[in-house]
């Protein structure tokens, strides 16, 4: 961190090592969660926060890991600051590490401002309900689980499902209907591989999207207590862009599993009374002090939109990660395995993923009027469809009405066609919309009760151009 | 006149605090955050931040208010948006200002407004606890009714004439004792201890939600209690929502405690649109919004439940009907494993203290329909409804199970049915009603047979059920006619009388009467299609009758038509639905 480098105090006199932290003698005048300098007996300089201060002691938590510190040589020097980051609108095209420092080869940025990583608590009273569709361009997520401005909506995926590709692909494509406007990402790579990172950072760079980019990367071999930091400085970051610079901002965090690990590990160094699965039981509020930093202000031109990641262990949507994510998100888009094993991209099980904000997105004047409609009626006939299927693989397809055969091949044809797409292939909603057409008019025109007589006139192939 | 000895997250304990006591509001440093005094031992106080404690250092000041945290009652409550601590989050807002910044002051009642009093007692007049001394339109949809507060009674030897007055001016001194008392618009109570009243009443009365699932099946009544339980995505929040939304109530209160920022922005920018059915004007000028989202203090959401409980005794107490919604009080209950963790506390189950069930109760406790304090005599009714978020839907949890010992009436939300969009997803199966005994009196006045017909309604669900589990062996073709007829019925039960869409145009809100003959309609059909299958029409004929889309389009119609378009239906139905 490239901040004021006098440093106010020291204490000597650390009694006790273990794990990441380190205690010591009370430090005078140190502030709670205060950012300090940890010096080794060799010069070298490790990072620690203030994480419990009394009159008697300070615990110090060290960010590099406590390998090397001695009792007698090493010191504990405060600078009287709280971790911040050093901004300025040259962040943009800009790579960091989990703490903040360039590793692009490129020289520290000449900061505006000094900004706390926590952030502040955005005024209820003052936020603006999202309201703007992103087109994606997938139409599993355009049509069925739209994503607006402001929202956060998190991809729950497993181990080895393509959810970085799908990310990718929404960075390659996001974009607002017929608006083009200021736009940045922001990417925060939270313990995972080196491969992945690059595979996002070559990404951006491809499509030319790096100079509108900050990147922060902690990769799995950085220090685990550096990925607390990680995503807070990335939104940090995202919300300088967006409530300074007016810009309208894409956060995506990869592997957010990684970064709840991390917090486990550190919670129980500090010998906390854990919660579910040995979780600290401050998870859900520690995620939500995040999460919430996604919005939308009024009088305010820029937003936040995030798109977490994160892998579900042992694919279980009831594990603390994704069940705590799920509680504070606005919907999720949860991949499925079996889409996965059937070949279809991008494989998203259409009945768990969910948008809460989708309502306000859709509709005239931001996708059609007849989105709603067809969405609705599109996950009926589905629905109906795999509830068939599941009986037909007891009883044999032959058990079946004729009118419960349709509504089988309907839910195949669903599946190839409406949510099975390219990787590189961007759909409009107009096409989105019309794929679910199509399907309708294998069905009998009686059953689409859920669409108003209105839009089949104008909208069904049948009636269409007529 | 303390000092910060040591510092832990959101607890701070202090030294040199002899003299203060348990729950005394203190300012914690030079930035002067609100905090509670916890605990007590010789020369030093635990106290509980409800403000976030970065940057504070040891030795710091600490002072006592020698008060214990309370509300600030009087007019300027309605349609006002609070914090958790009863900040009010528009006043906050004035300069400009979009975040929460620490330490940051505002008044819960605007100390500049002028109100327009009227008195409606007499110099002379002995007045007791809760007297109603005269009123102030507070908006156009609730007067606000000013009481003597309780502890105070005696002979009123002056008051002022009606005119402005602002809620810190003197308007009324009472004599007691010798001792001369003066009154203003304004008067505080702690929160953590229910108000007063003169008699506790068996709740009674339907409280009209709107929503059929709830009216008709799982009828709650005013100054009862209920939970509603539901994993992410049931769809919990819109549910509540909803609730303060059409609730037939004088007065809703909303607490948003630990929850989505953005949803709470969606609920308060709908207010600022949506019109109270019947008088026309903007629902908001009865309700009140407590915000303490996720990522506002953790600490303060105990004390912004419990300032919305106190908001709705105090409404209360002038005789009105109150909705309490606080969602969720899972978030509330997390907060206390985190500070009960901080203190070092012995935990119970899963990490929670084990005084989880009696401060629960504490809070649900405070429902119930009342005969107020003071004359005129009046009755009062507060109920709760309280969300609970149980960790991976799963309801064997500790938050769950020890609400489900203090509430009367479960809403169970059903993550299944979450996945087939059948909304709400009140599961009919699993919820339950203690209160239809309560409402009995009040539904026989508009359907003498509501408990037949809601009766024979849910065992057709029941049964389906049942039947379910056969299906899934045999295939729906292989039952019986009777079987099938019933399969038919019970899904007409659920996808045309229990789905309600909350952003359907009309459906979003329906009145009791309407929902009965929703449900009267369609078990009829059932009656009449009963007897074709016994003169042996085949089920599939049945299915295809024009009556059957016909029944599930009853949502479209509108509410001034509706009776009539039910009259020509049944006429319809007789005419085409009989045996061969």
């Amino acid at each position: 961190m490239e901040y004021s480098a006098l440093y106010i105090k020291e204490a000597q006199a650390i009694e006790k090592v273990k794990g990441s932290l380190l205690v010591t003698r009370s430090v005078p005048g140190i502030k709670f969660e205060e950012i300090v300098d940890v010096q080794l007996h060799s010069g070298e300089l490790k990072l620690g926060k203030a994480i419990d201060i009394s009159g008697e002691i300070s615990i110090i938590q060290v960010f590099g890991g406590v390998s090397e510190v001695d009792l007698v040589g090493s010191r504990v020097r405060c600078k009287g600051e709280t971790l911040k980051l050093p901004v300025s609108i040259d962040i943009l095209g800009r790579i960091f590490n989990g703490m903040g420092e360039p590793i692009d080869g490129n020289p520290p940025i000449i900061p505006d401002d000094y900004l706390d990583i926590n952030g502040e608590p955005i005024n209820p009273a003052a936020r603006m309900p999202p309201a703007e569709f992103i087109e994606t361009g997938i139409s599993a997520i355009d049509g069925l689980n739209a994503l607006v401005r402001g929202q956060k909506l998190p991809l729950f995926s497993g181990a080895g499902l393509p959810h970085n590709r799908i990310a990718a692909q929404i960075i390659r494509q996001a974009a607002v209907k017929g608006k083009e406007e200021r736009f940045a990402i922001v990417f925060g790579a939270l313990g995972v591989s080196y491969d992945e990172a690059s595979f996002f950072m070559r990404n951006l760079e491809e499509t030319g999207a790096l100079e509108r980019s900050v990147a922060f990367i902690n990769t799995a071999s950085d220090p685990v207590i550096e990925r607390i930091s990680t995503p807070r400085l990335a939104l940090t970051a995202a919300e300088y862009l967006a409530w300074q610079h007016d810009m309208h901002v894409l956060v995506i965090l990869t592997d957010m599993t990684n970064y709840c690990e991390a917090l486990r590990e550190l919670s129980a160094m500090r010998e906390e009374i854990p919660s579910r699965r040995g979780y600290p039981g401050y998870m859900y509020t520690d995620l939500a002090t995040m999460y919430e930093r996604a919005g939308r202000i009024s009088g305010k031109e820029g937003s936040v939109t995030i798109i977490p990641i994160l892998t579900m262990p042992d694919d279980d949507i009831t594990h603390p990660i994704p069940d705590l994510t799920g509680y504070i998100t606005e919907g999720q888009i949860v991949l499925s395995r079996e889409f996965d094993r059937k070949g279809i991209y991008p494989p998203i099980d259409v009945f768990l993923s969910l948008s809460r904000m989708m309502k306000e997105g859709i509709g005239p004047g931001q996708t059609r009027e007849d989105h709603n409609n067809v969405f609705m009626q599109s996950y009926a006939a589905y629905a109906e469809g795999c509830y068939l299927r599941e009986i037909s693989t007891i009883i044999g397809a032959e058990g079946l009405s004729d009118r419960d055969k349709v509504y089988l091949n309907n839910a195949d044809a669903f599946e190839t066609t409406f949510i099975a797409q390219g990787e590189t292939e961007k759909r409009t909603v107009e096409q989105t919309l019309d794929i679910g057409w199509q399907l309708f008019a294998n069905l009998a025109e009686e059953d689409l009760k859920l669409i108003s007589e209105e839009f089949i006139k104008k909208y069904h192939p049948k009636y269409r151009g007529k | 006149m303390g000092k910060i000895w040591r510092i832990s997250g959101p607890v701070v304990i202090a030294e040199g605090m002899r003299g203060s006591q348990v729950y005394e509001v203190v300012h914690i440093g030079e930035e002067e955050l609100i905090g509670e005094v916890i605990g007590l031992d010789g020369d030093r106080a635990t106290i509980q931040a409800h403000e976030d404690t970065l940057g504070l250092r040891v030795g710091e000041r600490i002072e006592g208010t020698g008060k214990i945290l309370t509300a600030e009652l009087g007019p300027g409550i309605m349609a006002s948006i609070y914090d958790g601590l009863q900040k009010s989050l528009t006043s906050l807002m004035s300069g400009g200002e979009l975040f929460l910044k620490r330490g940051a002051k505002a008044f819960a009642l605007p100390r500049d407004k002028k109100w327009h009093f009227t008195p409606r007692v007499k110099v002379g007049d002995t007045l007791d606890e809760g007297h109603i001394i005269g009123v102030v339109p507070e908006t156009e949809l609730v007067e606000h009714r000013i009481m003597v507060p309780p502890g105070t009674r005696g002979t009123l030897k002056r008051i002022v004439g009606e005119g402005e007055y602002t809620i810190e001016e003197p308007i009324a001194w009472v004599e007691q004792g010798g001792v001369q008392k003066e009154l203003t618009l304004k008067q505080e109570w702690p929160v953590r201890k229910p108000r007063p009243y003169k008699n506790r009443f068996d709740p009674s009365g339907l409280l009209v939600t709107g929503m059929r699932i709830m009216d008709y099946m799982f009828p709650l009544a005013l100054g009862g209690k209920a939970c509603v339980p539901g994993g992410f995505g049931t769809g919990k929040t819109v549910a509540l929502q909803q609730l303060v939304r059409w609730a037939q109530t004088d007065i809703n209160i909303y607490v948003g405690c630990g929850e989505r920022g953005n949803e709470m922005a969606d609920v308060l920018h709908s207010f600022t649109r949506l019109r109270e059915p019947k008088t026309g004007r903007l629902l908001m000028e009865k309700e009140v919004f407590i915000a303490n989202t996720s990522n506002m203090p953790v600490i303060a959401r105990e004390v912004s439940v419990f300032i919305g409980i106190t908001l709705a005794e105090y409404f209360r107490d002038m005789g009105y009907d109150i909705l309490l919604v606080a969602d969720s009080t899972s978030r509330w209950a997390e907060a206390m494993r985190e500070l009960g963790g901080r203190l070092e506390e012995m935990p119970g189950e899963e990490g929670f203290p084990p005084y989880l069930g009696s401060r629960l109760a504490s809070f649900y406790e405070r429902a119930g329909m009342v005969e107020c304090l003071g004359s005129p005599q009046r009755k009062g009714s507060l109920t709760v409804v309280g969300a609970v978020s149980p960790p991976g839907a799963d309801f064997s949890e500790p938050v769950t199970q020890n609400t489900l010992r203090i509430i009367e009436a479960l809403y169970s939300l059903d993550v299944a049915l979450a996945n087939r969009r059948h909304f709400p997803t009140i599961n009919w199966l699993a919820s339950y009603s203690l209160y239809a005994e309560n409402t009995r009196e009040w539904w026989s006045e508009i359907a003498p047979d509501w408990a037949d017909i809601r009766a024979s309604a849910l065992k057709v669900l029941q049964q389906e059920a049942q039947l379910e589990e056969i299906v899934r062996l045999v295939g729906p073709e292989a039952l019986p006619e009777n079987d099938k007829l019933l399969l038919l019925c019970a899904r007409m039960i659920r996808e045309d009388f229990l789905a309600q869409s909350a952003y359907h145009e009309i459906d979003t809100y329906c009145l009791p009467k309407r929902a009965h003959l929703m449900l009267q309609t369609i078990m009829k059909f059932y009656e009449l299609a009963g007897a074709m299958v016994n003169s042996g029409i085949p089920v599939s004929e049945i299915r295809s009758s024009p009556m059957v889309p016909r029944i599930s389009r009853m949502k479209d119609i509108p509410s001034e038509e509706f009776e009539d378009r039910i009259a020509e239906l049944w006429t319809e139905m007789d005419a085409s639905l009989v045996g061969g």
